[in-house]
């Protein structure tokens, strides 16, 4: 039996805002009846362009129903703009946890947002670009690369976990194990130190481990070679950095900061963290 | 809060009279079957009685029975060992509803090399004898099949298979762990040559099982380690058990004619009133024979593990076909080769009773069962898509 928890089991017996609106601003679909789940998500929007309504109605298991009740409380009364940050992982934090192999659930509930909000615009949903990797769920490389970015995957069974891809005839694992191989070379492998459980910071807290994160592991480094670091601006999820004494003449400085002082930020705070050179 | 378990086709109650029957082997009765003293005599005399009992049951010799630890591992052993005994024989006969402990062994010797026909079955699960019959081949070693499904309970024609398998002089296997207290078993009549059992469906404990290997049946040990099991089956017994699994057997063939009476109206009943109150709901294998304590049953747009978790907040224990039961993402590999729709696998449950079910429970799961699918049609896309016709 899943050990689901408490705000699960009354988001799934409770389900908030189940429903359909006659005319919506924005629909969002995705999944289906031979996969053994699916969401329909959609919103109305009030003259301050903000989510004044928002319903929803899902075939599947108990965590999904649970993923797209939570999503459609998260959203309400918030700008697209603000809702389009969401990820999967805020879902599951919002639920208290889901167990791993019900991950997907999470993910389906933000594609179904992002379908939503690309059906208001008149876009095409980044998730449907891409090549099929895996036949029997329909996912493509795309969806894949950003489940494994967003959530630090680093194996087969967790893309199934978080996807669905894998799952069935088991045919694309190789091409799987490739994606997750291109994507740690490509990001140089930083953002898989990150514990994916850390809970949510307020703004003031990002900041002050940002800080203590330079002081203790990055600063010292970069001392012991007669340089220095200094922290100049925090604006979400970027950080903005100063490099000082000898590092000012390096010619590895560009090197350094993204390889070193972002890997590290990446592991101690957010793998969202993105680091970049003061201009002066 | 009422508990009422209707999910004994994956475990069972331990009856008490079997548990009576096996404390003294803890603590009195302890000695190791094999040893030289009278502690091991006396231990010995409850196996060989045990022995006896698994026997009668099947209406075989003692000498038949093999136990073991489980019914995956007499399943194993009928494969394995009789593999190994025909070292130039490479094909096998299967079906594609077999429970995992058959299917998942021949799709592992399939990719070893081994030829592996999977039989297919219709919508109603059952098999065409004609394919089996054009499928056995000179050099197929082993032919196994199940007596009853697990998921759908639907019986298979084993005296009519055995007729066309022996025909052909081929070794054949019977996984009968759903059959077993069900429907009579009698090996001599059906001259099958191998046939699994399993302790803990028939309200003995789990970790002990039985093969039954014909007198004169060349099979190969798959656990090889010391004498016991007249070197069919190394390890030391796990008699406690053992003991229980035989006074088990005597209490399924004393209850038999409850399980097709009592039991079966109870099912039936079960089956009735749902299809009444739940439109767009059908039993799986309704027009094949079945054995008379399973129901399995698909409710339109709705998902199973859902459902079950709402009849587990109600008390109600039931099982599902769904994918997101199992952890595993592909649902029920026995509802899909009867080609059931994706869609109504996902929403199949099953339902099997014991002797232990009243009729009081039954009036409550028809009680607790149609607000819940109604709930979740409520909440499912497809169900608007698709306006649900009110039965009258």
């Amino acid at each position: 039996m899943w050990d689901y928890s408490e705000k699960v089991k009354d988001h799934f017996y409770n389900p908030r805002n189940v429903g359909v609106i006659e005319d919506p601003d924005g629909v969002g679909e995705v999944g289906s009846l031979a996969c053994g789940d699916m969401l329909k998500l959609m919103f109305k929007l009030d003259d301050e362009g903000k989510i004044a309504d928002v319903k929803f109605q899902t075939f599947g298991c108990g965590s999904a129903i649970a993923s797209a009740s939570a999503l459609t409380e998260m959203i309400k009364g918030k700008t697209l703009e603000e809702v389009s940050r969401i990820t999967n992982r805020d879902i599951a934090e919002y639920l208290g946890g889901l167990p791993e192999q019900k991950m997907h659930c999470s993910v389906m509930g933000r594609e179904a947002l992002e379908a939503a909000i690309a059906n208001y615009r008149g876009e095409k949903v980044a998730a449907e670009e891409g090549e099929i990797v895996c036949e029997c769920f329909g996912v493509t490389d795309k969806a894949i690369e950003r489940a494994i970015k967003e959530n630090g995957l680093t194996t087969v069974e967790q893309v199934t976990y978080y996807t669905k891809a894998g799952g069935g005839c088991g045919k694309c694992h190789d091409k799987i194990q490739g994606i997750i191989d291109r994507v740690i070379k490509d990001t140089g492998g930083g953002i898989w130190r990150v514990q994916p459980e850390r809970k949510k910071m307020t703004n003031i807290q990002k900041m002050k481990l940002i800080e203590e994160t330079i002081e203790n592991e990055i600063a010292p480094a970069l001392r012991k070679e007669g340089g220095d670091i200094e922290l100049i601006d925090v604006v979400e999820d970027k950080v903005i950095v100063a490099l000082r004494g000898k590092c000012t003449q390096c010619l590895l400085s560009g090197w350094t900061v993204q390889n070193f002082v972002q890997a590290k930020l990446r592991e101690f705070v957010s793998a969202e963290i993105v680091v970049e050179e003061a201009k002066e | 809060m009422r508990r009422v378990y209707a999910d004994n086709n994956a475990t069972t109650r331990v009856d008490d009279r079997v548990i009576e029957e096996m404390l003294p082997l803890f603590n009195r009765i302890y000695g190791n079957p094999s040893s030289m003293h009278t502690f091991g005599a006396e231990a010995e005399k409850k196996m060989r009685q045990a022995r006896e009992r698994v026997a009668e049951f099947i209406k075989a010799d003692p000498s038949e029975i093999v136990f073991t630890g489980c019914g995956t591992e007499s399943d194993n052993t009928a494969l394995f060992g009789t593999l190994e005994a025909y070292p130039d024989k490479k094909h096998i006969i299967t079906t594609k509803v077999e429970h995992p402990a058959v299917l998942n062994p021949c799709q592992l010797l399939a990719k070893k090399g081994y030829s592996v026909t999977f039989l297919s079955v219709d919508s109603e699960g059952m098999l065409d004898l004609d394919e089996l019959r054009d499928s056995i081949r000179d050099d197929t070693a082993i032919v196994s099949v199940m007596y009853a499904n697990n998921e759908t309970g639907v019986i298979f024609p084993v005296e009519e298979i055995v007729e066309i398998v022996k025909e052909r002089g081929v070794v054949l296997h019977v996984d009968a762990v759903q059959a077993a207290g069900k429907t009579p078993l009698d090996v001599r009549k059906l001259n099958v040559d191998l046939l699994s059992l399993s302790g803990h469906k028939i309200h003995a404990p789990k970790g002990v099982g039985a093969l039954y290997i014909r007198r004169g049946t060349k099979l190969r040990p798959v656990l090889v380690g010391g004498h016991q099991e007249k070197g069919r089956r190394g390890g030391t017994e796990n008699l406690p058990s053992i003991v229980g699994f035989g006074k088990a057997c005597e209490l399924a063939a004393e209850h038999l004619p409850e399980m097709n009476s009592r039991v079966r109206a109870m099912r039936d009943r079960l089956q009735e009133g749902l299809l009444r109150a739940i439109p767009d709901a059908y039993v799986n294998g309704e027009e094949s024979p079945r054995v008379p304590n399973t129901l399995s049953i698909r409710f339109e747009y709705v998902e199973g593990e859902s459902i079950l978790l709402l009849l587990d907040r109600e008390g109600i224990a039931a099982s599902s076909g769904s994918a997101c039961t199992s952890g595993s993402l592909e649902p029920s590999h026995v509802l899909r080769a009867m080609g059931i729709p994706y869609t109504s696998v996902h929403g199949s449950i099953r339902l099997s009773l014991s002797r232990f079910n009243t009729d009081e429970e039954i009036d409550y799961i028809l009680e607790k069962f149609p607000p819940i699918i109604s709930k979740l049609r409520e909440i499912s896309p497809f169900a608007q898509a698709a306006p649900i016709p009110k039965k009258a």
